[in-house]
């Protein structure tokens, strides 16, 4: 005969455990990994329009991450993972910091970012991003995939050395060597205009003239007159332009006092992706994000895109929902995402850049697809493009 | 004299056998190669349609089925007259596409749409559509026609469809970006390849998971430019053969012993293969230098290339 007591704590034990059953049956019932992703960005002023041609586009980028979650639920549902995306626009003048501390850091652990670099630096440095991994799906900025590179930050865009060394590759093939370098007259225009220099020092072009653009951007006054006689220099094979914003660039071809064809960011330009690209599959994305969002895909949504595919891709690999864990499989060996371009694409684990063929297009044709033929690495030809880990002033392995 | 006579009769025999035909369809061309083997020569070239891609042969070798993938249909065509005896209501952009053993249903991969859909040939209908994961490619169905199985390229899974009622009964994961799926004869094995990793892999149909993930290295070859696509195994499973895309061979593996064996050059992005009927010979098609390569399988060589056309896609072969 047991005491009442005795009794009573055994069948409050039994109820307890009865509970406990309860409790793991349901979270058996719900199994799924829910990996919570943040889109982040902030809104642009619209700037004045340089052509009808083309309309500016507000919402770059988030098309591509509402088609990447689609595709890794798809996957989901046979692995019992459920990727959210949660949307946080922040306004003209709101302040990114505030949003990302209030709302995200702490909260999301894989932020697809669309912001500028300072403002990336910035929260990706503060406290509340201590277990963020942050995808920068807008910037090409070389200095932060080297000096300035945070060991939380993974880029999906080429780096502008990355686009240079493309172009340049190409040229050497046409043997197109003799460029004469012309640049806006914005801080990033200068920074193309580096990685110009660089590629061109890198493969053996030779900058014959470098001018800066010092004329209006006035397509009446302009085109004609100015262009014919600006461009008078010494002889050269192609015209290579810094000119990121668009402001004059376009205004070059047909118009240099001697034909010669233009590169750089107009004419001939170097990008992750392009309306004319139909290869390897390309025209299945190319379908499905026109049929979702009504317009081509641009460069920022591909690598939207891509960064939130990288997440499933790794999440479904390791299954697992946990930062730590997806970050090292990301830059591990294993990881090969597709991409749509015929190469694996891998993250490089020295600067957290993403490995990719780079694609070099005219307006209505795709000229090529670099690295080019010939352009030989011991690891992968992909590294012939951009910092290599020998030249890279970051480490992000030994940084963290 | 006996002898000589039952010799004579094998080399009339065996005559007949080898008097093969090779069907490429020329994805850029919107064509189909008609291809003399033996001869290695390029017979003639018909319209097909635009943008051909996937080729089959039915079971009693009379008809051959074509994916006319920009004219949304699958074409039936008369494997001796060549020309159109029908076609088949294939849903949008078909690319790749299974016959059941029998030839009177079709699996028809729609990679927009992530669907497959089931044709009964005969009625020319579609009796049913599966939704799979994102950009199904590869299909194929098991000789003793229990599975179906579907890859998607995105959702880098294979599913696997109960040929009965059509509903996916399993999904495995596999490598990224799978591309081909193949039955063994048996039935026993499924080997798939991963087009982004670089890889094969050896399913239990049983269980329905790998039993063998095989790697491929080839000197002085970029690891990124092995690309395996398409895949085949003898009927013996004695060995099993992988075209590696840009890396512009062909894998001999040992399908007993899982050891890749050999890797053949052949043309630029190495895409699709077919046996012989006596599978002596392998076909492959080429799709940057534009030809096809013939394989010796006795001794491991590659006998042969011909010009046939543009892009060729697909190969299909008739006794």
């Amino acid at each position: 005969m047991m005491p009442a007591s005795k009794l009573f704590f055994r069948g409050a034990f039994n109820f307890l455990l009865f509970l406990q059953l309860l409790n793991i049956h349901s979270v058996c019932a719900a199994a799924e990994q829910v990996i919570a992703i943040a889109y982040l960005t902030q809104v642009q002023n619209t700037p004045p329009p340089l052509t009808i041609l083309d309309p500016f586009i507000k919402d770059k980028g988030l098309p591509g991450a509402e088609l990447a979650i689609k595709d890794n639920n798809t996957t989901g549902q046979f692995t019992s993972q459920k990727f959210v995306l949660k949307k946080f626009i922040v306004p003209v003048n709101g302040d990114v910091t505030d949003v990302f501390n209030k709302n995200i850091g702490d909260k999301f652990h894989y932020v697809v970012s669309l912001l500028a670099k300072d403002n990336l630096i910035k929260i990706a440095d503060s406290a509340s991003a201590k277990h963020t991994l942050f995808f920068d799906a807008a910037t090409q900025d070389d200095a932060l995939r080297n000096g300035q590179c945070r060991s939380n930050v993974l880029h999906i865009l080429p780096s502008r050395a990355m686009r240079a060394d493309a172009l340049a590759q190409y040229m050497m093939k046409k043997r197109w060597t003799n460029w004469f370098l012309v640049i806006g007259n914005t801080q990033e225009d200068q920074l193309f205009a580096d990685a110009i220099r660089r590629a061109a020092k890198r493969f053996g072009i030779k900058i014959v003239a470098e001018k800066n653009w010092e004329h209006t951007f006035d397509a009446r006054r302009t085109a004609q007159s100015v262009v014919s006689v600006f461009s008078q220099t010494d002889d050269y094979d192609v015209l290579a332009v810094a000119d990121e914003e668009g402001q004059f660039g376009e205004y070059l071809d047909y118009r240099t006092w001697i034909p010669r064809p233009v590169i750089g960011t107009q004419g001939l330009v170097a990008t992750a992706w392009h309306r004319t690209h139909e290869q390897w599959g390309a025209i299945q994305i190319q379908n499905r994000f026109k049929e979702a969002a009504k317009r081509w895909m641009e460069e920022q949504d591909y690598a939207a895109y891509l960064a939130v595919r990288a997440i499933g891709e790794a999440a479904t690999r390791t299954k697992s929902n946990d930062v730590k864990v997806v970050q090292d499989y990301m830059l591990s060996e294993k990881f090969a995402l597709q991409g749509y371009k015929g190469s694996p694409l891998s993250f490089r684990f020295w600067d957290g850049q993403l490995r990719q063929p780079i694609l070099l297009a005219a307006p209505r044709s795709l000229v090529t697809v670099a690295p080019v033929e010939g352009f030989l690495h011991p690891k992968t030809e992909l590294d012939t493009l951009g910092f290599d880990q020998p030249e890279s002033t970051c480490n992000m392995a030994i940084k963290q | 004299m006996k002898n000589k006579i039952l010799a004579l009769i094998l080399t009339i025999l065996c005559a007949a056998a080898r008097a093969e035909t090779v069907f490429v369809t020329l994805e850029k061309d919107n064509a189909l190669a008609v291809v003399d083997p033996l001869a290695g020569k390029l017979i003639k070239t018909v319209n097909v349609g635009r943008r051909p891609r996937g080729i089959a042969i039915s079971p009693d070798n009379k008809s051959l089925l074509i994916a006319v993938s920009d004219d949304n249909t699958i074409k039936i065509i008369d494997a001796d007259t060549l020309k159109e005896i029908g076609a088949l209501p294939s849903g949008d952009d078909p690319e790749t596409f299974a016959l059941n053993p029998k030839g009177d249903k079709l699996y028809v991969s729609n990679e927009d749409n992530s669907l497959v859909t089931v044709i009964d040939i005969a009625k020319k209908k579609v009796i049913k559509q599966i939704k799979v994961g994102v950009e199904p490619e590869g299909i194929t169905v098991s000789p003793d026609n229990r599975w179906a199985v579907s890859a998607s390229e995105t959702t880098n899974m294979l599913h696997w469809i109960d040929t009965k009622t059509g509903a996916i009964i399993d999904n495995t994961l596999v490598d990224p970006r799978p591309r081909a799926v193949s039955f063994t004869a048996d039935s026993q094995q499924l080997w798939t390849t991963s087009e982004m990793a670089g890889t094969l892999t050896i399913l239990d149909t049983k269980t329905r998971q790998a039993i063998k993930n095989i790697n491929f290295a080839i000197p002085g070859v970029a690891a990124d430019k092995i690309q395996p696509v398409g895949v085949v195994i003898d009927n013996d499973r004695h060995k099993g053969y992988v075209a590696l895309g840009p890396a512009n061979r062909v894998a001999i593996i040992n399908a007993q012993t899982y050891e890749v064996e050999k890797y053949l050059l052949t043309g630029q992005r190495v895409w699709n293969l077919a046996f012989s009927p006596n599978q002596e010979r392998l076909y492959t098609t080429n799709g940057v230098s534009n030809d096809i390569s013939i394989i010796d399988l006795e001794t491991q060589q590659v006998t042969k290339s011909i010009a046939v056309g543009t892009y060729p896609w697909g190969v299909a072969v008739k006794p």
